[in-house]
């Protein structure tokens, strides 16, 4: 087995022997469908299913900007983390082992959304769509691992849990993942675009219904991309410097 | 053949030294006891050697080459810190994925058996006894089949019974022509498992030694007393005056107080301790350009972040 997927495999064994991590990044987004989208979205099939699809997004964001976030944090504090730079691999299979299991855990994370939208609401998908909206959620997951990773790498575990916590739902909030498309407070919809969940939503929208999405959100999403790939490999790198040079 | 070498390394945190100028040559077959202090620098070079850390100015070599390099070090067998197991990975699962990064692993029975953990293999890490889990990290060094086994305190906090297990395992693995490079603060732990010892104290060797030839210095004592004046006494290597007492340090602490009593001054608060091996190293380095204040203390806050 090569030894990213080796990676890989001890990493989820790690977060499914302790099942809260994933429950958690699951519990707002299955509870926002239970409590506003059922009761008033849910039988109208074209509201429900953009809503399921904000849904997902508010998932994917969550769930990588905690597993990055306060995950990479707490694994920098564990003497673990130097032991296994003393074996005979260099850092790749681990990053990739980490984003693979990172994706993984995401996925499993839609799971409760998935499953209330198909069973308590009118939202209807096609399977060409469903297949579309997997691989978007994998493109989406871009901006948010990169955004987890930062914050993972640049602080204390204690502090990334709090600033984790303080920046998922404002971005949730104002980039319209709460509201259907183009029916956000005005205020929201004038943010939204420069936000990097608005261009996320837009893609998950356009890739489950007939959306068409606003260029503006997508230059934004992929500036964010750029300033937060950036942001990463700078705290990488002076993390780094300052535990291993 | 020298697997591991230090070649005038010095390492600099910040502002502080915690490795000045050391040279070490492990070589194939040897078991090199690395004695000092906390805080004298022993974490900070065997970092620089399994390749954590790179050196501020000089050189390290792992079986020839940079330990940095991933192919370097596939030979090596390091220890994790006790406290480092993942808690919520089984003792088995720990063992294979250390081994799935090694050509040729030693299988997991067997490597469990021979460190008395085969009846833990399911349990979770986290669920370990301080001294199991000591077990665990010590047999995870020996996983890859290594020429070069590099422990790191390995016996610190573990019971008399358990050690003695853990020297047996290092013993064996020695004598199958294996190479060890320990650190301890217990001159005990070296005595027993070393020829050779290379002593540290504030980021540099005092001394490179058999183990019979640091014994002897070991057993420098200091005598402690409160008196005005005292004349020149024969066998003091090192004079101190700390707060109104007066340290002698001597390898022969009965003579000195023979010599002193003769010499008919007044003293009182007659103290003999033995000393510890910085202070003992400290006497015999610095032997010459003695009487100087306490060197001792103030060098150790100055050193104390290299153990981190």
């Amino acid at each position: 087995m090569p030894l990213a997927l080796t990676h890989a495999r001890y990493q989820l064994l790690e977060t499914v022997r302790i099942p809260i991590a994933i429950f958690g990044s699951a519990f707002f987004p299955a509870a926002a469908m239970l409590f506003f989208v059922v009761p008033f979205g849910g039988k109208d099939p074209v509201g429900a299913t953009f809503a399921t699809a904000s849904m997902v997004t508010f998932s994917v964001m969550s769930a990588n900007i905690f597993q990055y976030g306060i995950g990479v944090a707490e694994d920098r504090a564990q003497p673990w983390d130097p032991f296994t730079r003393t074996l005979p691999a260099g850092p790749a299979p681990r990053f990739a082992g980490r984003i693979s299991a990172g994706l993984v855990i995401t996925y499993l994370s839609l799971i409760p959304v998935v499953v209330i939208a198909a069973t308590l609401t009118e939202a209807r998908i096609a399977p060409g769509a469903f297949l579309l909206a997997l691989a978007t959620v994998g493109l989406i997951s871009v901006p948010f691992t990169l955004m987890g990773l930062s914050i993972g790498y640049a602080l204390p575990s204690k502090a990334a849990i709090v600033v984790a916590q303080l920046v998922f739902f404002p971005l949730a909030f104002g980039g319209g993942l709460l509201s259907a498309p183009g029916a956000a407070p005005g205020f929201i919809e004038s943010i939204a675009p420069y936000l990097p969940t608005r261009g996320a939503v837009e893609l998950m929208w356009a890739a489950v219904g007939d959306h068409s999405v606003n260029p503006w959100s997508l230059v934004m999403l992929g500036v964010w991309v750029v300033v937060l790939a950036a942001l990463a490999a700078w705290a990488y790198r002076r993390d780094e410097g300052r535990r291993f040079s | 053949m020298t697997l591991a070498r230090a070649d005038r390394v010095s390492r600099r945190y910040g502002s502080t030294l915690a490795l000045n100028q050391v040279d070490l040559d492990v070589r194939a077959g040897e078991v090199v006891g690395l004695l000092g202090p906390n805080g004298a620098g022993k974490s900070t070079l065997i970092n620089l050697l399994v390749g954590l850390r790179r050196p501020t100015s000089g050189r390290v070599e792992l079986f020839g080459g940079d330990p940095r390099d991933p192919t370097r070090r596939r030979r090596l067998g390091v220890t994790p810190q006790e406290t480092g197991l993942p808690g919520t990975l089984r003792v088995g699962e720990v063992v294979d994925f250390v081994s799935a990064h090694y050509p040729d692993p030693i299988p997991r029975g067997e490597l469990l058996d021979r460190f008395g953990l085969g009846e833990l293999v399911r349990r979770q890490t986290g669920g370990l006894s301080g001294g199991q889990k000591r077990r665990l990290a010590v047999a995870l060094a020996f996983v890859g089949r290594p020429g070069l086994v590099v422990l790191d305190e390995p016996t610190t906090g573990l019971d008399v019974e358990a050690r003695h297990a853990l020297w047996e395992a290092i013993r064996t693995f020695h004598a199958d022509g294996g190479t060890v490079l320990l650190s301890s603060h217990y001159l005990e732990e070296v005595e027993a498992l070393a020829q050779r010892v290379v002593v540290i104290g504030h980021g540099r060797v005092l001394a490179d030694d058999s183990v019979d030839a640091i014994r002897a210095v070991v057993g420098v004592r200091r005598v402690s007393l409160t008196a005005d004046d005292l004349p020149p006494l024969p066998g003091v290597i090192r004079t101190e005056r700390v707060d109104g007492r007066t340290h002698l340090l001597t390898s022969d602490a009965d003579q000195l107080v023979r010599d002193l009593v003769t010499s008919g001054i007044e003293f009182r608060d007659l103290e003999v301790r033995p000393t510890s091996l910085e202070e003992a190293f400290l006497a015999i380095t610095t032997a010459g350009t003695a009487d100087t204040a306490d060197t001792a203390d103030t060098a150790d806050t100055a050193a104390a972040p290299a153990s981190a």
